[in-house]
């Protein structure tokens, strides 16, 4: 009962939040519903049992991905209401497509028969009284570890990317250059004058 | 009692916002990268609710998988559009056409 009742409150709010991010005005009010709808998903998880994959959700998406979002909206200086200007104009288009996808989805999970599932055939059957986020390790660790550090390079990868993207090198200030400060040898810049009569000048 | 199905039209519901969104926001990048996110959340839904009610653990571990690219491909969708903006002045998909040669 209480299960249910969590399931339809998590539910109705993800796909409420959900319809806001994509009908807000404001982008940064997107990115607190896109939050809310995160939250609500890792809400669905914990029912299901995932708490693992729930609070990866909530460090991950809400803590990262959301919060760059939200870094990258309040830094760009868009004229947002402008963009705005075709919002009316796509609509039917966008809503048309809408109706065929869910019709599609409808047409599909009605036609549907589970049949019969072969639960022998289970990669990794999920072990009884064990926590979720042990029979995760042990999965991850040993059947899928090489995937796993492929994740890895993967982050690696898109942290590398986005550094060099937007790394630039600015030419109207000047930074201090250590290491040819430390080249500079004393040969570069020191010469030394002999003979040189008292009363003039030295050329440079 | 919540079946696999219930979370299915979550999920499907989910997935058709998210393609909506990306229609009707055609001038706004920003809400296109967050249209996409709500696409991959709910197929995360999708794999963990199958993972859930057939008693495998190999969803959980895709779950885990679709969570990492969508974390790079935020990462670097929205590194593009700092460069993009900081070059252009503009985020608009209209303007995007440098590359057409």
């Amino acid at each position: 009962m209480i299960q249910a009742f969590a399931f339809y409150l998590f539910a109705s709010i993800l796909v409420a939040a959900a319809t806001l991010t994509v009908f807000a005005r404001n982008p940064v009010h997107s990115v607190l519903w896109l939050i809310l709808s995160f939250f609500n998903a890792a809400g669905l998880f914990v029912i299901l049992g995932a708490e693992f994959i729930a609070m990866l959700l909530v460090i991950v998406y809400v803590g990262a991905v959301a919060v760059l979002f939200l870094f990258v909206v309040m830094m760009l200086d868009v004229d947002f209401a402008r963009m705005r200007a075709g919002f009316a104009r796509y609509l039917p288009f966008g809503a048309l497509l809408g109706v065929v996808l869910v019709a599609e989805l409808v047409l599909a999970m009605g036609a549907w028969s589970a049949g019969a599932i072969a639960l022998d055939a289970r990669a990794a059957p999920t072990p009884a009284a064990v926590p979720n986020i042990q029979a995760l390790g042990t999965v991850l660790y040993t059947r899928y570890l090489f995937i796993f550090e492929a994740a890895g390079f993967v982050l690696l990868v898109a942290m590398i990317g986005a550094i060099v993207l937007t790394n630039r090198q600015r030419r109207d200030l000047k930074k201090q250059d250590t290491a040819r400060q430390i080249a500079r040898r004393p040969e570069d810049a020191v010469r030394n004058v002999v003979n040189q009569p008292v009363g003039e000048g030295v050329t440079l | 009692m919540i079946g696999l199905g219930h979370y299915l039209v979550v999920s499907a519901i989910l997935f058709t916002l998210g393609v909506f969104g990306i229609f009707i926001n055609r001038k706004n990048i920003i809400v296109i990268l967050m249209a996409i996110e709500l696409i991959l959340l709910s197929v995360n839904i999708n794999l963990v609710a199958f993972s859930a009610y057939l008693g495998d653990l190999v969803g959980q571990v895709f779950a885990m998988f679709v969570l990492t690219v969508a974390a790079g491909e935020a990462a670097i969708g929205l590194a593009i559009l700092v460069i993009f903006f900081r070059s252009r002045g503009t985020i608009s998909v209209d303007d995007v056409n440098k590359m057409s040669g």
